[in-house]
């Protein structure tokens, strides 16, 4: 089998470890309606979740020293990746690791005057109410669009969610919730879901799972079910392996642009750190292995033990597919340097588009590779659109870790009525078959036309694959080619466009100007509304420069 | 043909291998011994029973029956006008209605004598997860939490795996029925001060597992005065409140902070769930209550690793704000505990068999400290080893809750059928007499 080495290119400017910048993933506020029994109503279950503080991080930034430049060998906090927002539960608080250096400004025990004092964990932790992201946040709960209702207000386009084929699972939902939950077809019993179950998910779900994974992976690969642990959700799924991966104090490579979650996922109460590998646009984002080679020798320069490298495929925010070649020659650099695999595959059913997903899965399947240090992340809460039911999954070819993850998942589990819920849904393989064909469909028109659209006012987009969103180049119209012109950008698209995207450095974007722009919570008819926004501004911002 | 060198295996960290999860101790291997073969009224009748799970059995008719005349709770009713809506939120506030209808739900509990905030209310996917995440904020790694002995064993992980907090024991005994004394309090304090660990808090459980008793009045005025001389903080997990015998004997820590007008309370939290009252554990519905502001928002934000899913959030929902399910269940659980209870002790009785005196909890604490061979720790498992192997009774061992006096166990009577309660009762009569012929 031949495999093809990436190209090393020399890199066009000086590396600079993007320091600064929040990451935020905007969340639609939806008014939430409940019919409660008893006391009726509405219920507006609205959330901002604000612990993003993306300017004062910056600033703060400004006022001390480079990282770069930084010599302590194994320090955790100075190295401060700033808190951002993720598209899960809830906004990050500042993350400055788990606090080493005595210095801290703690209030003793000790001291009979003064409030009782809280970890170090939570002393950084800025609220953040006056961050441009939570100034986004609010600007779309107080005046959300609506083509009738509302037709001036704010269009949310900073959230990596799925409506497009919702209502195939409501229809689904309607003709078989009750019976699917406690019945199973059979006499109502609760006791089959009340009493204590397996932390890491009943059989019956994982093997469902398993199924499911390998349907929308296209019967590439089949998932054996005892590799499977599942937790509520995908993001206690990273926090887990970074527990189960690293210790305090180590360091994990991660490709930038990322998924700002990962900040808080992987760092927050781990105390393990996030090493940017930057990609470019002159390779379309995609990871070179110099790149990763050079990060790697850095951190072990600092003194710090890299333990892994986490890749998301189809990856967030770029949108962009691991090649095959791309997998075995990361596969080689890990047994190189004897480190594990973390493959986010979380978005791998919104693939759209003619190019092949390839999971890891597969080459480990192929390859009679040293298969210990593979780990999968999935979840349910993008190809299922079902963020609200937390299901996430690891699945690792690692016995060792299996074991130690299986016993984590005591403090993230998944709730056994959703879990018997989805087992009779997931077990309908014709209506699976059905959702994942026409979820691809529709995300493939929407990304088409709205990639179109961004074309006609001369924005470009980075060819994407895969997730709901593109990955746009709006540099052009930036005043200064720097963070502070791409939020000055943002601001307009906000408050002129009346539109909330995600400007890339919250994504640790080394190249100022990308934006995200998630098209998943529109309908076709918004795509017009929002071009036409986004060019009163693009209009303004050409005239300017 | 050349030799394959072997690479070193690729690493896991210090917490993947560490011992902390306990899963090795007697609690534990008495489950396996369970689940290797389990106790059936027809199909094995020889098999081990299982009394040393604390979970709650007797009034599942009732959630069923709720159930069965609301589907709206678990389908979201008629066309499903709510499901988008439930099905993408995944904000860690939580439902606003599950979380009015926890703080009702508590305060019924608790006779209306403290009321609840439903925006001081943090969910997690059970109270597993609701005491490990209040250790990360409250304590940082190295440091000290003091808890009560004899104590649930769950907490060595719950609260150290993970943190790398530190439980320091405030040692209690028989003499007094186990309650804390204020000596006991200092003596633990001064221990960690001489081990060098800044001790954080104390964490109580009340009502008392495993003990199976609420904690006094004046006990919690004088653990609550001293955590706040020393000015430190006090987790009371009160996730057996709802299943005391009687509604007047438990005494919430809420109603002590209410009673002084709420003075010092933002170093006090509550931990609730709907595990044991419920008897719901499969749900994973747990909460933090706190009266600290920067607590509350810190713990909403690290809730994101342990969030319940929006659509038992819903179920539960409508289902706890049914004023009249909630009152008839409360009261007809408190019953049906009381008089499981009443029989077990009885039972034991007539085996010649002590128990503590108790009036809560799914649980009673047994006294076989009379059959050990030697008042030891060793002796105490050589007749926990006879109990699980001869007479096929998992129960749990005191040691395992690391209680100072040797020869207590932890007999749960809630998570089976009267029946099956008889026969465990039988069983332990006849080696109690083999025991006095011989």
């Amino acid at each position: 089998m031949t495999r093809t080495r990436f190209s090393r290119k020399r890199s066009p400017e000086p590396e600079k470890e993007k320091a600064g910048g929040g990451g935020a993933v905007m969340r639609v506020i939806v008014p939430l309606q409940g019919v409660v029994q008893g006391s009726g109503g509405l219920v507006l279950g609205s959330i901002i979740p604000c612990a993003l503080f993306y300017f004062l991080q910056f600033y703060l930034k400004r006022n001390r020293d480079d990282p770069n430049d930084q010599n302590e060998s194994n320090s955790t906090s100075q190295t401060q990746n700033p808190t951002t927002r993720s598209p899960s539960s809830g906004q990050l608080a500042e993350l400055t690791g788990l606090t080493r250096t005595p210095s801290r400004p703690l209030l003793s025990p000790r001291s009979h005057t003064g409030p009782v004092s809280i970890s170090g964990r939570v002393h950084g932790i800025v609220k953040g109410s006056d961050s441009p992201y939570c100034v986004g946040l609010r600007r779309v709960k107080e005046d959300p669009y609506d083509e009738l209702g509302n037709p001036n207000g704010v269009i949310q386009l900073g959230l990596a969610e799925n409506k497009l084929s919702l209502e195939l699972v409501k229809d689904w939902l309607t003709e078989n919730a009750s019976n699917a939950i406690l019945g199973n077809g059979k006499e109502l019993s609760i006791s089959g879901i009340a009493t204590y179950q397996p932390f890491d998910g009943l059989m019956e779900f994982k093997v469902t799972v398993a199924g499911f994974m390998s349907q929308v992976m296209e019967n590439a690969v089949s998932f054996n079910p005892s590799q499977i642990v599942l937790t509520a959700g995908a993001t206690p799924a990273i926090e887990i392996l970074s527990f189960c991966l690293a210790d305090a104090g180590n360091a994990f490579l991660v490709p930038t642009p990322y998924y700002p979650g990962f900040d808080r996922d992987v760092k927050w109460r781990t105390g393990v750190e996030i090493i940017h590998v930057p990609c470019r646009s002159a390779d379309n984002f995609n990871l070179s292995i110099t790149a990763l080679d050079r990060a790697f020798n850095q951190a072990k320069k600092r003194g710090l033990k890299v333990r892994g490298i986490i890749i998301s495929n189809p990856s967030n925010p770029v949108g962009n597919l691991l090649s095959r070649e791309s997998l075995y020659t990361l596969l080689d650099f890990a047994r190189e340097k004897n480190i594990h695999i973390i493959s986010n595959e979380i978005l791998a059913g919104c693939t759209h588009g003619n190019e092949e997903f390839v999971s890891m899965a597969e080459i480990v399947d192929q390859e009679d590779v040293d298969r210990k240090r593979v780990h999968i992340v999935y979840g349910l809460s993008k190809d299922l659109s079902l963020p609200g039911f937390r299901v996430g999954v690891i699945y690792s070819f690692n016995e060792e870790v299996l074991a130690a993850a299986k016993k984590l998942t005591r403090f993230s589990s998944i709730s056994a009525p959703t879990q018997r819920l989805l087992i009779s849904m997931l077990s309908d393989s014709k209506f699976v078959q059905t959702f994942i064909t026409t979820n691809r469909e529709r995300l493939q028109r929407m990304y088409v036309q709205f990639v179109a659209g961004l074309k006609k006012l001369g924005i470009g987009c980075i060819k994407s694959s895969g997730g709901f969103y593109c990955w746009a180049d709006m540099s052009g119209f930036i005043s200064s080619y720097s963070e502070k012109g791409e939020l000055e950008l943002w601001d307009k698209l906000l408050n002129i466009a009346k539109v909330n995207v995600t400007p890339g450095s919250c994504c640790h974007c080394i190249e100022p100007g990308w934006f995200r722009f998630c098209f998943a919570t529109l309908t076709e008819k918004d795509i017009p509304v929002v071009m036409e926004r986004i060019q009163k501004v693009t209009e303004t911002c050409k005239l300017n420069s | 043909m050349a030799i394959e060198i072997e690479q070193p295996s690729v690493g896991l960290s210090k917490v993947a291998v560490s011992e902390t999860h306990g899963e090795d101790s007697p609690y534990f291997a008495g489950w396996k011994a369970y689940d290797e073969n389990p106790y059936h009224e027809s199909t094995n009748q020889s098999g081990v029973i299982q009394m040393g799970l604390a979970e709650n059995q007797v009034s599942f008719d009732l959630l069923e029956k709720y159930l069965e005349e609301h589907s709206e709770a678990s389908s979201w009713g008629k066309g499903a006008p709510g499901f988008k809506e439930n099905a993408l939120f995944q904000d860690y506030h939580g439902l606003k209605s599950f979380r009015q209808a926890m703080a009702n739900f508590m305060e019924q509990i608790r006779g209306g004598r403290a009321k609840f905030d439903p925006d001081r209310i943090v969910l997690t996917a059970g109270a597993t997860a609701a005491n490990e995440l209040l250790t990360f904020i409250l304590a940082d790694p190295g440091d000290a939490l003091l808890v009560p002995t004899p104590y649930y064993p769950g907490f060595d992980r719950d609260l150290r795996w993970r943190t790398g907090v530190k439980i320091v024991p405030i040692h209690c005994d028989s003499s007094n029925n186990f309650q804390v004394t204020p000596q006991a309090l200092e003596a633990a304090y001064s221990e960690a001060e001489s081990m060098n660990l800044k001790v954080r808090g104390v964490l109580i459980t009340n009502p008392s597992n495993p003990l199976g008793a609420t904690i006094q009045r004046s006990t919690l005025e004088e653990i609550l005065n001293f955590v706040t001389r020393k000015n430190i903080h006090l987790v009371s997990d009160e996730i057996y409140s709802g299943s005391t015998f009687s509604s007047s004997e438990f005494i919430s820590i809420a109603e002590i902070l209410e009673s002084n007008s709420y003075k010092n309370s933002e170093r006090v939290h509550i931990v609730y769930s709907l595990s044991k009252d419920l008897g719901l554990p499969g749900f994973r519905v747990g909460t933090i209550y706190s009266y600290n502001d920067k607590v509350v928002t810190t713990a909403r934000r690290m809730s994101s690793f342990t969030l319940i899913s929006s659509q038992t959030q819903h179920l539960l929902a409508c289902m706890l704000s049914n004023k009249e399910f909630t009152e008839n269940y409360i009261k007809t659980n408190r019953e049906r505990l009381r008089k499981r209870y009443d029989m077990i002790i009885k039972g034991l009785k007539n085996a010649g068999i002590q128990c503590l005196e108790g009036n809560a909890g799914l649980f009673c604490w047994m006294n076989l400290s009379p059959l050990l061979e030697e008042p030891t720790r060793e002796g105490e498992l050589a007749l926990w080893k006879i109990i699980l192997n001869e007479v096929r009774l998992n129960i749990s061992p005191g040691s395992s809750c690391h209680c100072s006096e040797p020869g207590w166990f932890r007999v749960c009577f809630a998570n089976m059928s009267e029946q099956t309660l008889e026969i465990a009762l039988e069983r332990i009569h006849k080696f109690m007499e083999q025991r006095r012929r011989n």
